[in-house]
Order: structure tokens, then sequence, then C-alpha cells
């Protein structure tokens, strides 16, 4: 009984993983694979509805929909990714520097987080986009700011939880040096529940950092963004309804997908979530 | 194994993980709570000062200052003597921390200056606008609790069954979609297609809540149902529900009475965090409504690059952020004593 599931798991997995590769794959070959040029203007066939040559319609300015949504999808997923990987390894590195030496520079650090931990996510990193004139590196950077102090305390409390094991007592005795146990015996030990930190929150940061776009303080017209796409068809969603529904589409698909799959490590990472069901 | 020994709940952070329980805090409960509220209100200090500090600093980064952006927003282009004769006299060529320092004294008086654009006093028009904020930000409270908990349960009742799996579907659909999208559907549907609401607000009247409400509460009530569900049913699996069983005891009065009690400070912890990214959120969904609240004037502000006004509403939502956090806190240790009183958060 357990064996099927744990098939069926690693089915789950194996399927999601290569679901989300083709998503990567058509976001870093979006210049490629679309059929036209995301930025080409052609306004004999604006505001066109969708049809064979323009599955996902047409802008006001005669853009191809499809083109725009895939040069979209490059900029939304993969800055989504570069931001979970920077709070990742930033989070890690404070919280097991926290954990690990404990006293002064823990109590330091901490409160640092806490403070940036006060702020509720959005409402800084608002702040910190405006101040930083938008784009979607700044975005990023602002999101990042407010994000990173979740991995320091999940990082911190499990190196805590590892560092008093007999293992580590039998390292130091031994005569690692820190740095050998901590890239030795600590990170190995707390990556597993980091990483399906990270994978889980993939999805939140895309629709964090498409949420700013939307505000305006991200992606920069005519870049191709979701959230400015979304933002730019809203006041026409009425009459052409694609406008707002074919990058609603790819952000829904794709926010899915990166969730499907987070749920999915985490069950096979974890087995008490997977008793669950 | 005793019944409260394995009930552990404890703070269920985003993943639906379990805290590990604390030592058992015996007759002395009472003054452990003083002290950890007194304890918690010494650690506020230091964060409030970041708070401040930050904000402050980060404006002070945008690199353009009270003159400039005063001259800017009147059309006027400036020679460099009246900058610098406006700047010392409005202070502004004073050191950093000098300038940090005025700015917090002025800042605890509720003096946070005048807006860049309109000239109105800060401190009141943030303060005339938080209250259509809180009446949104309570309704899709009240909205959230009221779809997620009910429906949590029922998940967890009937696991692994039809409901079960369409309430699951559902609360996945809700998760991946971005409010602003969820936004302008809804908006869509009952404010056009069948005109229930209006499209814009009219005013803090109910009715035009209804909408921006419901957008923040699907976001939100599709997270917490899975929580709820996790916890419901690590709950039922714990032995006294098969004790209770095994006594004769009706199935409901044991999940009304024993596991809903238990659960009790999860749904707390939820509704906690829930105000977090409902005040973040309401920035996009007040400003897709036209709702008039403390979000929209900051993302107007933002637009406007009105930084006093920007800062005010950073500062006083993590005030306000920080100040609900602290009272969720000793509510736990009100609720369950077990919870480590004064230990690091995990």
């Amino acid at each position: 009984m357990k064996g099927i599931r744990n098939n069926r798991i690693k089915a789950k997995l194996i399927l999601f993983s290569v679901l989300v590769l083709l998503l990567l794959l058509a976001a870093a070959f979006a210049g490629q694979i679309s059929p036209y040029n995301p930025n080409q203007q052609n306004y004999e066939i604006a505001l066109d509805p969708p049809s064979a040559s323009h599955p996902f319609g047409t802008d006001r300015y005669g853009r191809d929909m499809l083109s725009r949504v895939l040069a979209g999808g490059r900029t939304s997923i993969f800055s989504a990714l570069a931001l979970t990987a920077v709070i990742t390894v930033t989070g890690t590195a404070v919280g097991v520097i926290c954990g690990y030496c404990g006293k002064v520079i823990d109590a330091v650090l901490m409160r640092i987080a806490d403070i940036c931990l006060a702020f509720p996510g959005l409402v800084s990193a608002l702040a910190i986009a405006a101040v930083l004139n938008g784009g979607t590196v700044n975005a990023v950077i602002a999101l990042a700011v407010v994000s990173w102090p979740k991995y320091a305390r999940i990082a911190r409390s499990r190196t805590l939880a590892v560092k008093s094991s007999d293992y580590i007592a039998a390292a130091y005795l031994a005569g690692d040096k820190p740095m050998q146990i901590i890239f030795r015996h600590i990170l190995p030990n707390i990556a597993g529940q980091v990483l399906v930190t990270a994978v889980l929150d993939i999805g939140t940061m895309m629709m964090e950092i498409a949420a700013l776009s939307f505000l305006g303080l991200g992606a920069k017209p005519p870049a191709a963004e979701w959230g400015s796409m979304i933002s730019e068809g809203r006041s026409m969603f009425q009459l052409y309804p694609w406008l707002v529904l074919a990058p609603g589409l790819g952000i829904f698909v794709s926010v899915m997908l990166f969730n499907l799959l987070g749920d999915t490590v985490r069950d096979y990472m974890d087995p008490h979530s997977r008793q669950r069901g | 194994m005793r019944k409260s020994d394995r009930r552990d709940m404890g703070k269920v952070g985003r993943q639906g993980k379990r805290r590990k329980a604390g030592y058992w805090s015996s007759g002395r409960s009472s003054r452990n709570i003083w002290r950890y509220i007194i304890r918690r209100l010494l650690l506020l200090i230091p964060v409030l000062f970041g708070i401040t500090f930050l904000s402050f600093a980060v404006i002070q980064l945008a690199g353009s200052d009270a003159v400039l952006q005063k001259a800017d927003a009147a059309g006027l282009t400036l020679s460099q003597e009246v900058i610098e004769a406006q700047r010392a006299e409005l202070g502004l060529d004073r050191p950093f921390l000098i300038q940090y320092l005025s700015w917090l004294g002025d800042f605890l008086r509720g003096d946070l200056g005048v807006s860049y654009v309109t000239g109105n006093d800060v401190f009141s028009t943030f303060v005339s606008r938080l209250p259509a904020t809180l009446l949104l930000t309570g309704m899709a409270v009240l909205l959230t609790v009221a779809v997620s908990v009910p429906l949590g349960i029922l998940a967890a009742v009937r696991q692994n069954r039809f409901t079960d799996y369409l309430i699951r579907v559902s609360s996945f659909i809700g998760n991946s979609l971005p409010n602003f999208l969820v936004a302008i559907i809804l908006m869509y549907l009952f404010s056009i297609r069948f005109p229930v609401f209006p499209v814009v607000s009219d005013g803090a009247g109910l009715k035009s809540a209804v909408l921006p409400a419901v957008t923040l509460a699907i976001a939100m009530s599709s997270k917490y149902v899975r929580q709820v569900r996790a916890a419901v049913l690590d709950e039922l699996g714990q032995e006294y529900v098969l004790g209770e069983k095994a006594r004769g005891i009706r199935f409901s009065a044991t999940l009304w009475k024993s596991v809903m009690r238990a659960c009790l400070v999860t749904i707390l912890t939820l509704l906690a965090l829930s105000v977090g990214s409902l005040l973040g959120g309401t920035a996009v969904v007040e400003t897709i409504f036209m709702w008039d609240g403390v979000g929209k004037l900051a993302a107007d502000a933002i637009q406007m690059r009105d930084y006093p006004l920007i800062q005010a509403y950073v500062v006083w939502m993590a005030v306000i952020y920080v100040g609900i956090n602290l009272v969720t806190d000793i509510l736990y240790h009100i609720l369950d004593p077990r919870i480590r009183l004064g230990g690091e958060e995990v």
C-alpha cells in the first residue's frame, strides 16, 4: 500500500517536473517559437479576436497576443525564479550563520529580519519599487528585501535543531572547521525543507511580481509582462476580453504548475504530509 | 498517551508545519504571561526604531528631497542658490541622523509633513482614509472565516471523497489566480454582465465593499481551506477521537467540542497572518475598485512620487501589522500555555 503511494507520488513528481520544464523551455525560447515579433505593430489587424493566424487575438496596436504572452512569460517566470533563488540563498545563509554562531551575530541579524518582516509584504515592496522607479530588476529587489527573512527563520530553526545532534559534536571533536561543519553537515540536512519552501514560493513570487507590474512598478512598456499586459487590457476587457484573458491564462497556468510541483515535492520529502493524503 | 500530550497544536506556519510544543507552564502561568507581554513590548522598541529608520532611509535613497519634489510638482526650475537656501530653511542640509531624529520626533507627535502634491496634512489624510480600509479588511476577514472554516472542516471530515476533492481543486484554482485578475473578472461578471454591484465604489457603502472584499477573501480562503483541513485532519487522527468514539460519544459532539477547540489556535493564527497579506493586498484591490482607502491612497501617492504620503503609509502599516502580531502572540499564550513562553518563534 505504502509502495503504491510512493510510486504515485514519484509519477506525479516526474509529470509535473516535465511540465514545468516544458514551461521553462517555452519561456526561454520564446523568441524562437513565437509566431510573430511581440513588439511588431500592425494597425490593420488591431484588436482582432482570436483566429487561426492569431490564436490569442491581437492588441490595440495589432501586436500578436500569443507572441506577447510567450515573451511576457520569459520576463515573469525568470524574474520569479531569480527572485526565489536570491531570497533562498540569502535567507539560508543568514539563517545558518545565525543558528551556528548564535550570540551577538544572531541577535543583530535576527532583529534585522524581524524589522524586514514587520513590513507587510507587498506594502513595502510597493514603496521600495516606487523609490527605485520601477523596472523588473527593481521589482525583484523590492520583493527580495521583504521576502528573505522567512528563509532566514526556517534555516535558523533547522540549524539550531541540527546543531545539537551528536554527529555535529563528533565532527567538531574530529577537528572539522566551522565551514566544513556548515557545508558538509548542516546544509545538506536543512536543504530539504528550504527547497520545499522555495518551490512552493515560486508561484506566489510570480503573482507578486505581476501585481507590482500591474500597478506600473514592474516591467516598463513596451516590454511584455503578464501583470502589465493585464493592466493595459483592463479598460478594454468588456469588448476585447482576450487582452486580459490571454496573459491571465499565462499566469494561472504557470502559477498552478509551480504550485503542483511544490506540493508534490513536499509530499515526496515529507512523509508526515504524505500520510494526510 | 494522554489527550493533552498529543494535542500539541502550536503555531501553524504557511506550510501548516506544526510547531514543537514547549514545556508545561505550571501554576505560575499568569505571572509568566505578564512577563512575556513585557518582554515582547521591550523587544518591540528596536523593531519600531528599525521600522521608522528604514522607512526614513528608503525615502532618502530616492535621491530627491522636498525642495526638488515641490519644484517638480509646481513645474519650476530653481537655481542652485535657491535650492540651497530652501534646503537650509527646511533643515535638509543637516546630517542624516539628525534629520532622522527630528523626523522621528515629528512622527511621534503625529506630524508627518504635508503632501507634495495636494499640500494637505499627511497624517489627517491617512487617518481619514483608514476606516474605509479597515471596513474592507474586516469584511474580507469575516468572509474568509465564514468560507474557509466550514469548508476546511467539511473537506477533512469527508477526506478523499468527492466533496473533499472538489473543495481542494477549487482552493487550488483560487490559489493560482492573482487578485487583480480575480478583481477584473468579478467586476466584469457582477457589475457589467449582471449589474448587481457598482463598478466603482460610490462612497464607503456596504454594497460597493462587497466585490473588493470578495476578491480579497477568495485568495485568502483558498489558502486557508487547505490549512484548516490539515489542522482538522491532524486532530481527527488523535487517539482521543477514537477514545470518545469508543465511549459512544456522537461524532458531531467530538468534532464541535474537542476538535474545534483544539483547532482554535490554528484559526486564530490564520486570521493574524491574513491581516498582513490583506493590508498589502488592499493596495491593488482598492485601486481597481476605486475604493477610497489607504491602499489606493498609497498607490496614487506612488504614481505621483508623493514621498511623505508613501512614508506615512509604510510606517503606519508596519506599526499596525506589528501591533496585530503582538496581540495574536499574546492571545496564543492565553489560549495555549504550552507554547513555550518567551521562546523564539519557529
